[in-house]
């Protein structure tokens, strides 16, 4: 198999080994005899899809920037890579980081960008400092700077080191950090190509994006729409991680299935057991269970059936003693974690979330926490400004759709008890309601007899007589 | 790492030229807030109030906007922390392959819990999420730097040894 990132040659990281091996003659092709409409039109042409999660497609995301040079413009490449079982930027930085900053060179050209920014999370110290050589690298060879290679083409590029915050990696989160403010994520629109870093025309792009645009520019649109599935072309770099013999990352053709994933290249599940679980692409994508993951093809168009998507492709596999519940409640304690707190759906809500999932896995969960669960996790999909609101109830709403006994299992409790919350605000329909045991109803009554007992009393004291 | 446990933040007049290039990269100074507050980090272990205070007037920001930066990144330490700081991963993936075991162990060993340091400061152990280095899981990073995979309690036995050489 071809690999477009990956490549199998030693010592790419060196300046001189990728020039050496048709490193940069993408770039030089497009300064010398490429307008930038028709590099945009090229990469249109190719059908790439961000790898960032959305799956959005690149070439028409960069049509979004204005024409002209009103303002100035900034590509942002996203770096932040902090997904759960997601680690494929790391590898493009420490392997090829060559070809990424080709690449963010070639989109600045067709987007008439000035500055690029490479926003990257500051626990990977060892790959921001193989980055910052990098790029002060092509600064010496004349590949980033003023005039590159004799056009009237100049560029700058930066790299930004994050603190530790997951929400940076949302793209408009990205933004206000790179300007020195809190990682909150700013709602949308206006989109980022209109108002992004001060204000300015911004595109952000993920970098193992931009790490395929030059081999998009050299071999062709048509070359690369070929491989893999046409909906979703190219490859992917897979992590995967996990109760497999061969944990790592391969790039492969997208479409893959699933199983020659986990069985040719990873070796297999360890000591020979069965999978319970797979997570697709990364801690927050609804997971497939055993059946499903048998005939899933590993694109964003195929796992659709499955209600899935391929996310950042972070594959996680779990053998069959893997304790599911302890799982999804380890999920939630991240995204408690890396809440912003900026919306009270998800600020609130995540940690509910875990409250819940602490007690199931202590033994002393109700019945009805199950049903609470879904309750919470649908209250906060789809009601906050970003999608970590998503990406928090998601993997808790589906690993109890597909998994639900598995939760059904660790609650002891049989009384049908409904949540405070669902009574209150009547989020049960009303015949759900005669589901109510006869003990609580009993308790519920003589609270409020006792009540209006007191009510009517004159001799207790009230502080309005 | 060195860690002071009380300092008056200043920089010297190389650390002032290199605030200035952060300052240069960027169209207003406000961006370098996250670059000087990495600088403050590396030279005295964690980052005070008076060292948020010192930020915001080298960048002509407000001290509450320091503060509110310092707070809402992870990585900056709000208080000193040990010579060593151990941080270890036990998200999914590392959990699967035994990362609470790895920090359970730290974590007994050393006598100290989450964000806790030990009476000599020389190690300080804490929860992480995600580091991004699932194939080789489980893991841990020192002072937010360099990374020890695929452990097990003899490597960290053996790591925690080696660290308390080093001076």
């Amino acid at each position: 198999m071809e690999k477009i990132i990956l490549k199998d040659i030693p010592n790419l990281d060196n300046i001189d080994v990728y020039i050496s091996n048709s490193g940069y003659s993408a770039l030089k092709k497009v300064l010398t005899s490429l307008k930038p409409e028709e590099v945009t039109e090229e990469v249109k042409k190719s059908g790439l899809r961000g790898r960032g999660g959305a799956c959005f497609y690149t070439g028409v995301k960069w049509t979004f920037m204005p024409k002209g040079n009103d303002k100035p413009k900034f590509l942002c490449c996203n770096g932040d890579e902090s997904e759960p079982g997601s680690f494929k930027d790391r590898e493009i930085f420490e392997k090829n980081p060559h070809q990424f900053i080709e690449g963010a060179l070639i989109a600045a050209y067709a987007m008439g960008i000035g500055k690029i920014y490479v926003y990257i999370r500051g626990e990977y110290w060892k790959w921001i400092n193989i980055m910052e050589e990098c790029v002060a690298d092509a600064y010496k060879k004349g590949f980033i700077g003023k005039n590159i290679l004799g056009s009237d083409f100049s560029v700058d590029m930066y790299v930004h080191k994050g603190a530790g915050a997951y929400i940076c990696g949302e793209e408009s989160s990205l933004m206000n950090s790179l300007e020195g403010k809190r990682g909150y994520p700013r709602v949308k629109p206006p989109f980022p190509a209109s108002f992004g870093v001060w204000g300015n025309p911004t595109t952000i792009n993920n970098i193992e994006t931009l790490a395929n645009v030059p081999e998009i520019i050299n071999k062709g649109a048509e070359w690369f729409s070929k491989i893999g599935n046409p909906k979703h072309p190219g490859t992917l770099l897979f992590g995967v991680s996990g109760h497999v013999n061969k944990p790592g990352v391969y790039e492969l053709p997208t479409g893959t299935p699933l199983m020659t994933i986990i069985n040719d290249y990873c070796g297999g599940v360890t000591n020979g057991k069965q999978i319970k679980m797979v997570i697709p692409g990364g801690s927050s994508m609804p997971p497939l269970t055993r059946e499903e993951a048998e005939k899933a093809l590993m694109d964003n168009e195929n796992l659709r059936e499955f209600n899935t998507f391929i996310g950042t492709a972070g594959i996680i596999v779990m053998n069959e003693d893997t304790d599911i519940v302890d799982v999804i409640r380890r999920i939630s304690k991240f995204y408690y974690h890396e809440s912003c707190g900026q919306c009270t759906p998800c600020r609130e809500g995540t940690g509910w979330m875990l409250k819940v999932l602490d007690r199931i896995c202590k033994g002393e969960g109700k019945k009805n926490d199950i049903d609470l669960l879904v309750s919470v996790a649908e209250n906060i999909e789809g009601n906050t400004i970003c999608a970590l609101g998503d990406a928090a109830a998601w993997p808790v709403k589906w690993t109890i759709k597909k998994f639900r006994n598995e939760f059904e299992k660790k609650i002891k409790d049989d009384k049908s008890k409904l949540p405070v919350l669902n009574k209150v605000h009547g989020l049960r329909k009303s015949e759900e309601y005669n589901l109510i045991d006869e003990d609580e109803l009993t308790v519920t009554k003589n609270l409020f007899g006792k009540v209006q007992e007191n009510i009517n009393n004159p001799d207790v004291k009230r502080f309005s007589s | 790492m060195e860690v002071k446990q009380n300092y008056i933040p200043a920089f010297d007049e190389n650390e002032l030229k290199q605030v200035q290039l952060h300052i240069s990269k960027y169209p207003k100074p406000m961006a370098a807030v996250m670059p000087v507050l990495w600088m403050i980090q590396d030279k005295y272990g964690w980052i005070s109030i008076e060292a948020m205070k010192y930020t915001g007037d080298l960048l002509g920001l407000p001290y509450d906007h320091v503060l509110g930066v310092a707070t809402f990144y992870t990585m900056y330490f709000k208080k000193p922390m040990g010579k060593h700081h151990l941080q270890v991963c036990t998200n999914v993936s590392c959990m699967l392959r035994g990362g609470y075991e790895i920090y359970n162990h730290i974590s007994d060993k050393l006598g100290i819990k989450n964000k806790e340091v030990t009476a000599d400061g020389m190690f300080s152990i804490e929860e992480v999420e995600c580091l991004g280095s699932c194939a080789t899981a489980p893991m841990l990073q020192v002072n937010n730097r360099e990374f020890y995979e695929n452990l097990t309690t003899q490597s960290i036995d053996k790591l925690i040894d080696d660290l308390r050489k080093t001076v």
